[in-house]
């Protein structure tokens, strides 16, 4: 695939061109505006906003629906190119990577894959070793061990040799956890990855993701709107609404009572945990 | 977890060559005259070494040349429409495309024939002649993939079966236009309405074109092949497939030309010869998986297996008389279309 004549292609793993080196995702007023042409009015905007994360570090993207969390997903992931501003992974624009070195370093986690053609789990997960193998891409004894290692970090191990469309939606959540895994990336994205979890596999996701943040260094963004889940878990979270950024911080801080009525309409009260993590009760309207 | 190795493709795909190689054989003693496989073996050996002078016998000369470029015709054809139909599925996302389903088949008929067309009313020179037909095959089908695939985009996002009612509808569009061209234009070597809409290989191609055939099959399927594992996470979708590390335009602007170069090459030197496309890349997911790296090799083979059994079929069924070969794949490819309709719709 490289040619030695070619100029190097950026690497973000590997060079460290510029910025604090602590810092692995800059987020620096990135905007984005979605019209359907650029005559008439735009339908959403999402405004500048930044942030910064460290390896190891779990954000939580929060905020009611239609607030452009998802948009905020798909411009961290390169997926977008921001208006204004740039989303820079170690350095490095993320929009204007080729796709194979952006796959090599950001993984993303959607709520869901749909299959053509049935596969086995296995199959599915070693997917993740498609961006760092070369030509026909016959998977190595390594690609097999980092597969291997990946589904046994989500306890899904047992299920390599299933079909895809025979496992329970908890399940394929974890294994298409795993297939993320196994791309070994420095940025991990979740979109709403607890949506079809029911409460004990929320936890023990979130219980999972801290681990994998703290053991691989992985930086972790997630988007999603569970309140209570965010306070205890998140290290730092972007609240919000109508595409505006309404607060960046730890979640003590973010989560105040005026405010979080505010952005999600609804009446609550946040209590302080022995720990210092915020927990947010909900009341009737 | 057993990821696959290339010796097991090699091998896999040595058992397929070996049976392609056993049904060419028996395909070969198969007609009106009778051939012994010892007067076989020793004639093909004669062709082989350049010696056909040496080949006296009238019955040497039926299967030399007659049978075999007839035969080794049915083996690109069925090659190259299978290979297009395991590309267009991956690309479409949808199992049930086929050129022939699709119309692509037919936008390359009539392709052909306006090509043909051309030929007849411009004096050009035979070397150049033969190589008009294939290009215009080309261009007919890669107009009518585009069309297609626009017909069948709803809100950005490929819609299944908007796909499938566009390409339907798009088939029997242009099957009016071949009927319409051949009923005004009638003549020379135009060939007949039912050989454009049902396809045959009774009606052999010029030598040069028969090479030009091979090596065109052999650079498109290469280059669909450089693909394989890009189409593997295209399956997913194109987003998905690009977070995986898929540069998913060029991707889909190879396997787009390249696939309409084989359903080009195939149709105008046999017409629209249906469900070849369809019924062997399944067959061969059903056995081998699919991944494309094993499936694309595997429907090469497996199409190039069951065209030339149907041809066999098509010539000595109703012998004297002949079938046209498309009239025997729709016959097990039809209800093979509909029995895959239903299972995806339950």
């Amino acid at each position: 695939m490289s040619t030695p004549s070619r100029t190097p292609t950026p690497n973000p793993s590997s060079e460290q061109p510029r910025g604090n080196p602590d810092v692995r995702l800059s987020v620096e007023q990135a905007s984005y505006v979605y019209a359907p042409n650029p005559s008439q009015a735009p339908l959403f905007t999402l405004e500048a906003l930044s942030f910064q994360a460290k390896p190891g570090e779990i954000v939580a993207i929060l905020g009611p629906n239609a607030s452009g969390k998802s948009t905020l997903l798909k411009l961290i992931s390169g997926a977008l190119a921001p208006l204004s501003g740039r989303v820079f992974l170690n350095g490095f624009p993320t929009h204007t990577l080729p796709p194979i070195i952006r796959a090599q370093h950001i993984a993303l986690v959607q709520q869901e894959s749909r299959l053509l053609f049935p596969s086995r789990v296995w199959e599915f997960v070693l997917q993740g070793r498609h961006a760092h193998g070369r030509g026909l891409r016959f998977e190595t004894e390594d690609d097999v061990t980092i597969a291997k290692n990946a589904l046994a970090q989500v306890g899904a191990l047992e299920l390599a040799d299933r079909w895809m469309d025979k496992i329970s939606g908890g399940e394929k959540q974890r294994v298409i956890l795993a297939r993320a895994l196994s791309q070994q990336p420095l940025l991990l994205l979740l979109d709403e990855p607890t949506l079809h979890l029911d409460i004990g596999a929320q936890v023990d996701l979130l219980e999972s993701l801290r681990r994998l943040a703290a053991e691989n260094k992985y930086t972790v963004v997630v988007v999603t709107h569970e309140l209570n889940l965010t306070g205890e878990y998140a290290d730092q979270v972007v609240l919000l609404q109508k595409g505006k950024c309404l607060r960046v911080g730890p979640p003590a801080t973010v989560f105040q009572k005026d405010l979080l009525e505010h952005v999600f309409q609804a009446p609550l009260s946040v209590e302080m945990t022995s720990l210092g993590r915020p927990r947010v009760i909900l009341f009737d309207k | 977890m057993r990821p696959l190795t290339l010796g097991r493709l090699l091998l896999r795909c040595g058992i397929l060559a070996l049976i392609l190689f056993v049904v060419v054989v028996i395909a070969l003693k198969l007609g009106a005259v009778q051939v012994s496989l010892y007067g076989l073996g020793r004639d093909l050996i004669r062709v082989l070494l350049h010696q056909s002078s040496a080949i006296s016998t009238d019955y040497g000369m039926i299967v030399v040349d007659i049978r075999l470029p007839r035969i080794l015709l049915a083996v690109v054809v069925g090659a190259s429409l299978s290979v297009a139909g395991t590309s267009f599925q991956a690309l479409l996302r949808n199992p049930l495309a086929d050129p022939y389903v699709l119309g692509i088949s037919s936008g390359a008929a009539v392709g052909s024939i306006v090509a043909l067309m051309v030929e007849n009313q411009l004096a050009i020179s035979p070397e150049f002649a033969g190589l008009i037909t294939p290009f215009g095959a080309f261009l007919g089908a890669a107009v009518t993939i585009a069309a297609v695939y626009f017909l069948g985009r709803r809100e950005g996002q490929i819609d299944s079966t908007t796909l499938l009612l566009g390409g339907i509808i798009t088939a029997s569009f242009l099957s009016a236009i071949i009927m319409f061209l051949m009923s005004t234009l009638a003549g020379g070597n135009l060939r007949g309405a039912s050989y454009w809409m049902m396809g045959s290989l009774s009606s052999l191609p010029p030598r040069s074109l028969l090479y030009f055939l091979g090596i065109g099959f052999l650079v498109a399927a290469g280059a669909i092949y450089t693909t394989a594992s890009d189409l593997n996470l295209l399956l997913a979708g194109e987003k998905e497939a690009m977070h995986l590390g898929v540069d998913v335009p060029r991707v889909q602007i190879v396997v787009y030309l390249a696939a309409s170069i084989l359903t080009g090459l195939a149709v105008s030197v046999s017409g629209a010869i249906g469900y070849v496309g369809l019924l062997v890349p399944h067959a061969m997911r059903m056995i081998f998986g699919s991944d494309h790296r094993m499936l694309l090799p595997a429907s090469a083979l497996g199409g190039a297996i069951a065209l030339v059994i149907a041809d066999t079929l098509a010539r000595t069924v109703v012998a004297p008389s002949e079938l046209p070969v498309g009239a025997v794949t729709a016959l097990v490819g039809a209800p093979f279309f509909i029995y895959l309709l239903r299972k995806r719709l339950a």
